[in-house]
């Protein structure tokens, strides 16, 4: 990542910000406008995160994963299932329940990617058609058992969605939690302080490790590394099930941490956008989370416009809209894509079988 | 190599019944383990899936809705096939499908008013199903541009483009176009003008001419894709960009013509739903189409008369599996399981051709490429 | 010499690949501190029993002993436990990667049992680079080494793990001959400090030059083993070919005529925005063939892209045939008779999935009689495939066999034939024998003469130089993207060509 990518970064969140504080002054002072969309971009930012962060392991290691959406979407639904059935079957405390829920979804996130890696590294399908195949899965499994459980007839909760054990509670972190103001910005729930942990924790992994030196080495040139003895297959397997879990717990912060109950479909495009934060963030940890960051920025306008909703002046009525706003992350996923912002460079054997 | 006849060698039948047979056992192996899933849930898979070959195909009615439910998937799986030939994964026959239908809805409804006269059927039909496809044209030849000129991947701009036009589509029938009827609660446009309808082929059936007329594409799309030099610089571009450069190909625009042409198959899916089944363009109606038409694009291995084939499939699956949730309380969702793993053994054959000890290889045809470019 | 001086032994070496039998019962052994050339043509089998002495291929038959003892190697991993390196022929190096991350990779230093310690995997490097002469920097990225500083990054990355058997795989490809002649200076000074060498080549002279013994090898077998002072090069090129080699192209003086190429101050980009053809002018006339040395990677692949059509061009000028075809697309300039022989067959020339016939028309199919009002013409393009099959000798069951299930030879036949079927007055020809058997590459030089000598203007690109010299007319040096000399091929020796290759100004 160069200086110059950070400060377009820098330059779109500060235009987004900036937007709402004009919007919103006279109802909120500027600091209180900007701490509270901190806060909301860095929480609704995470599945991005997580998401970019699961690409992040795959392609390094030189496989092409579209299917984090697909990853997400069934871990959010599994590890919903799981705290439902702990909570109401099993009637453990909602905390329990709810850990046990992330558990799952980050296993969820596992098994996908487990089927993932069989597709695409022993089996050598295309990889970019078998993450279609786990995205068209996933959708189908989930819209399948939502209603099988849910709402069919013979269903286990008897047709009526049980009562769920809520949402992970946010963490106070001393210190910096009670910083005036600014502690608002670190008053996080787990799995988005976790996000940011595992940003630093893939960061130094990659660039400072063994694992991660034979990562990038099997991800650039896999005949180079299977010359000096490092099994190919084995680490994009691994890589690949890491990248997984990465993305399983993204899929629980739909269900366990942003709100309590899973929809068909929920995940809305977001793996795809993290694959484009990827992208942008040049396949660096550092980068792709603060693409992330971006869009993120994007929704907390979104949602901070429908906030400030009557005090929007008639000449920008167009802002009103939350059609024409939500645009706002598509566009600039394309815009980036464009490569206009900078070119980035994938691994060189990103996306190939390694054929011996 | 040894062998220098010259002769081009005479098919037998075992060698034309050879490509079918992986997509026939990867259906085959799919529907034993969506039976297994059936049965998982409480389900009787037997009586599953005899409601749902009744619901499909046992009256003339059920083999009418088939057609209906067909239709489009055969116009859209065409879309996503054509980009698979030109070596492009085409993910946005969802938005390409839906912009159609709204250009053909307010085409359909408004254009009459417009121009304060009522015109004959002869005009007004191809006029709407023309902006149709050529919305859905507009709408994949962006991302094509994108990809030739600035190469921005078409799998995340095509999926960026779905979600954009749903936005908009959301903005325009819940503002602009939305059905004025004070009944109205749901957001759709109004019903098109008469003389913009497609007619049904029978009088008590809903099958319609678009169904005659997604046969005919078919065959025109393979007329295009092996008859003519357009088609040769497609399928060159798409099996290897830099051979089609160096035989003096514009790649970039080929490019571009190959997506509009799969967007212009996606909007004409679309449009033929406006014009000759709903006759309105609703929220939500298309939900699936996208993903669904990549599977059918690669159960018909990309080609033109096997995407016809698996799309008369999965309509008969989507058709009959309303009735299999009638006869049996097995949610219909069923069905999208099955076809994720009938795509899932399609694209990964190797897994059929290990459970069957399979040996005979065929080539293997290059879809896509990785972000390189 | 003694028995116990051999450090490795391979006896029976059998390997089938699909269709071909690559290693038939191969017996090969290597005494301590020897260098022990490998000899044969493309194809012959070399490399795929140093894969299987590296552990990268299994033999389905045969027995391996490492310093007298049995060895079981199964992954690249126990042939570098046994003390066995090897450089191949395309580095193993990750051009993103240094020096030292590229060496450690693998065999890693680690502080506190996770972290890389690049500072101590440095200062190993510099120690071993010290000890064998073998100057190079640990942070430095291995994408700004020259070829000749990578290659020895791969010696010291052998070293590194203390390897005392070293394979080098075709080492001298890529090197100037003064480059390859300090390789020699090292491969002798490493004999000395007790690493024996197996020296894979097909070059005659190299071998005679720096072997103890050689052993050659052809269609798998090992035909016999010969020491330098009891045999000489076309004693080698028959035991390689397995008949009679005319080593020199016979042809008559050139009769050159109208300017056909004109190009004035070149300068193209490479894909990072790097000026890799830097001002470069020459001219080539018809009836005679302009050679242009160098050693790969000196520009030559940008600068035939650019002529072609392929590459944009960052400044100069480009005359073809008499019009300005500066900055053209490759259609106009194939219209005006430009025959192009891509450098790689399989990425440019061919489309592997199509048949034999569809790669026959493969720029021609929109033309009349192959492509009427946009239409395909079946008939035609069949008739066209069955006559340049026939011309030009194509092994083909059928014009409609996928051309990827061709032989490379009968691969850049299709190529050849099609390029040459039409009206042609220059023939661009980039590195078109590389990797062929010889009796491909024979016929390919016999068809260049013959263009030439039908008053074509021929425009040779090669890194061989025996090439270069057997066929040109005139000979023009590259060298980091310049042009450093234009010589009459008549008036001009190997060795001159050498120094220029290797950058000596022609004035010096």
């Amino acid at each position: 990542m160069d200086w110059r990518r950070f400060a377009i970064i820098a330059l779109v969140i500060v235009i987004m910000f900036g937007t709402v504080v004009v919007v919103g002054i006279s109802q909120n002072s500027p600091l209180v406008i900007i701490t509270s969309m901190l806060a909301t971009t860095i929480a609704v930012a995470t599945p991005l995160t997580l998401g970019a962060l699961s690409g992040i392991y795959c392609e390094r290691s030189g496989v092409v994963n579209i299917g984090i959406e697909g990853m997400m979407l069934g871990a959010a639904f599994f590890g919903w299932l799981a705290s439902i059935y702990m909570n109401t079957v099993f009637h453990q405390v909602p905390m329990l329940s709810l850990l046990t829920g992330v558990f799952v979804a980050v296993l969820t996130g596992g098994l996908f990617a487990l089927l993932h890696a069989v597709l695409s590294i022993t089996f050598k399908v295309d990889q970019i058609i078998g993450g279609t195949v786990i995205n068209i899965l996933a959708t189908g499994i989930t819209g399948f058992l939502n209603r099988q459980m849910f709402f069919g007839s013979g269903s286990v909760f008897g047709g009526t969605v049980p009562h769920s054990p809520g949402v992970l509670p946010s963490i106070h972190i001393p210190l910096l939690a009670d910083i005036p103001v600014f502690g608002r910005i670190f008053q996080q729930q787990p799995i988005t302080l976790s996000a940011l942990a595992l940003v630093v924790i893939t960061h130094f992994v990659l660039f400072h490790t063994r694992w991660g030196l034979r990562t990038r080495a099997v991800g650039e040139h896999p005949r180079a590394a299977d010359t000096v003895g490092i099994n190919v297959i084995r680490m994009r397997y691994l890589n690949v099930i890491i990248g997984g879990f990465m993305a399983g717990l993204g899929g629980a912060y739909f269900t366990l941490e942003s709100i309590s109950s899973f929809e068909p479909m929920m995940t809305n495009g977001r793996g795809f956008i993290a694959l484009a934060a990827m992208i942008f963030g040049n396949w660096t940890p550092f980068g792709a989370w603060a693409a992330a960051l971006v869009f993120g920025a994007a929704q907390a306008l979104q949602i901070n416009l429908q906030f400030f909703r009557e005090l929007i002046p008639p000449s920008l009525a167009i802002l009103q809209n939350s059609y024409v706003v939500g645009l706002a992350p598509y566009i600039l996923t394309m815009l980036i894509l464009t490569g206009l912002i900078g070119k980035t460079i994938a691994p060189a054997a990103d996306g190939k079988p390694y054929e011996k | 190599m040894q062998n220098i006849d010259g002769q081009i060698p005479v098919k037998k039948l075992r060698d034309l019944l050879n490509p079918l047979l992986v997509p026939l056992l990867a259906i085959f192996t799919a529907m034993v383990a969506g039976g297994i899933i059936i049965a998982i849930v409480g389900g009787n898979p037997f009586a599953a899936y005899w409601g749902l070959v009744q619901g499909s195909f046992g009256s003339a009615a059920a083999l009418s809705e088939t057609a209906v439910w067909a239709t489009p998937y055969i116009f859209a799986g065409l879309a996503v096939a054509v980009a698979f030939k030109g070596g492009l994964f085409n993910i946005g026959a969802e938005g390409q499908l839906a912009f159609g239908a709204v250009m053909a809805a307010l085409i359909g409804y408004a254009l009459p008013g417009w121009l304060h006269i009522d015109l004959p059927a002869y005009i007004h039909i191809p006029l709407t199903v023309g902006l149709g496809m050529l919305a859905g044209a507009i709408w994949a030849a962006i991302p094509g541009a994108l990809k030739a000129y600035t190469g921005g991947h078409e799998v995340i701009n095509t999926i960026m483009m779905n979600y954009i036009a749903l936005n908009i589509t959301s903005f325009l029938l819940n503002g602009p176009m939305r059905d004025p009827d004070p009944l109205n609660l749901s957001a759709r446009t109004p019903e098109i003008a008469a003389s913009a309808r497609i007619p049904t082929i029978f009088p008590d059936l809903r099958v319609h001419w678009g169904f005659v007329l997604a046969l005919l594409v078919a065959v025109i799309i393979w007329w295009l894709l092996w008859k003519t030099t357009m088609g040769f610089e497609i399928r060159t571009v798409g099996a290897n960009p830099d051979a089609a450069k160096y035989a003096g190909i514009n790649v970039k625009r080929t490019i571009v013509i190959t997506m509009a042409i799969s967007g212009a198959l996606a909007g004409l899916a679309g449009a033929i739903e406006v014009t000759a089944l709903n006759y309105r363009h609703e929220l939500g109606f298309s939900v699936g189409y996208g993903f669904d038409s990549i599977a059918i694009a690669l159960l018909g291995k990309t080609n033109p008369f096997g995407v016809v084939l698996a799309a008369i499939l999965f309509g008969a699956m989507r058709n009959g599996g309303t009735r299999m949730q009638f006869m049996t309380q097995i949610p219909v969702d069923i069905i999208s399981v099955i076809q994720g793993l009938i795509l899932l053994f399609v694209a990964a054959d190797a897994i059929i051709r290990f459970i069957y000890r399979i040996r005979v290889r065929e080539e293997r045809v290059v879809l896509t490429r990785g972000w390189g470019g | 010499m003694a028995t116990n001086d051999i450090v490795l032994e391979a006896k029976g070496i059998t390997k089938h690949f699909p269709g071909v039998l690559a290693n038939d019962h191969v017996d090969f052994d290597l005494h301590k501190g020897e260098i022990h050339a490998l000899l044969g043509e493309n194809g012959a089998g070399k490399t795929t029993l140093m894969n299987i002495l590296y552990g990268l291929y299994l033999p389905d038959s045969g027995e391996i002993q490492v310093d007298g003892k049995p060895a079981v190697i199964h992954t690249p991993k126990d042939s570098i436990t046994l003390g066995i390196g090897m450089v191949h022929q395309h580095f193993m190096l990750i051009p993103v990667f240094t020096v030292a991350e590229n060496i450690m990779l693998g065999d890693e230093i680690v502080r506190n049992k996770i972290v890389l310690d690049q500072k101590a995997v440095a200062k190993r490097v510099r120690d071993l680079s010290h000890q064998y002469g073998l100057e190079i920097n640990p942070e430095t990225l291995v994408s700004q080494l020259p070829v000749g500083v990578q290659q020895r990054v791969e010696i010291v990355k052998a070293l590194y793990r203390n390897a005392h058997i070293l394979i080098l795989d075709e080492p001298t490809a890529v090197l100037t001959p003064q480059e390859a002649d300090e390789l020699f200076v090292i491969m002798h000074e490493l004999t000395k400090r007790g690493v024996s060498i197996i020296f894979i080549t097909h070059k005659l002279k190299e071998v005679l030059a720096v072997a103890d013994r050689i052993t050659v090898m052809r269609d798998g077998k090992v035909v016999g083993t010969a020491k330098p002072k009891e045999t000489d090069e076309a004693k080698l090129a028959s035991m390689m070919v397995g008949r009679e080699v005319i080593l020199k192209v016979d042809k008559d003086p050139a009769k050159p005529g109208n300017e056909i190429l004109k190009v004035d101050g070149l300068k193209v980009h490479d894909i990072r925005g790097l000026e890799v053809v830097r001002d470069v002018s020459f001219h080539v006339l018809a009836g005679e063939v302009l050679g242009i040395a160098g050693v790969q990677g000196n520009g030559q692949t940008e600068l035939v892209e650019a002529l072609t059509g392929l590459r944009s061009m960052a400044g100069g000028k480009m005359w073809f045939s008499g019009k300005d075809m500066t900055g053209k697309p490759p259609r106009p300039i194939t219209e005006t008779g430009m025959a192009h022989i891509p450098e790689d067959r399989q990425r440019h020339g061919l489309v592997l999935g199509y048949t034999v016939a569809d790669n026959m028309v493969l720029n021609t199919y929109y033309l009349p009689p192959f492509g009427v009002h946009n239409m395909l013409q079946p008939a035609a393009i069949d008739s066209n495939a069955r006559k340049l099959i026939e011309d030009y000798d194509v092994r083909t069951p059928s014009p409609y066999v996928p051309v990827g299930k061709l032989s490379g030879g009968n691969q850049q036949k299709v190529i050849v034939a099609r390029e040459l079927s039409h009206p042609v007055k220059l023939l661009v020809a980039n590195q078109p024998t590389r990797g062929l058997d010889v009796g491909s590459i024979e016929y390919i030089h016999k068809e260049i003469i013959v263009m030439r000598d039908r008053g074509v203007a021929v425009l040779l690109v090669s890194a061989e130089l025996d090439e270069i010299m057997a066929l040109s007319d005139r000979i023009a040096v590259m060298y980091r993207g310049q042009i450093v000399a234009t010589v009459d091929a008549a008036k001009v020796t190997r060795e001159q060509l050498g120094l220029w290759m290797a950058g000596a100004h022609p004035e010096e």
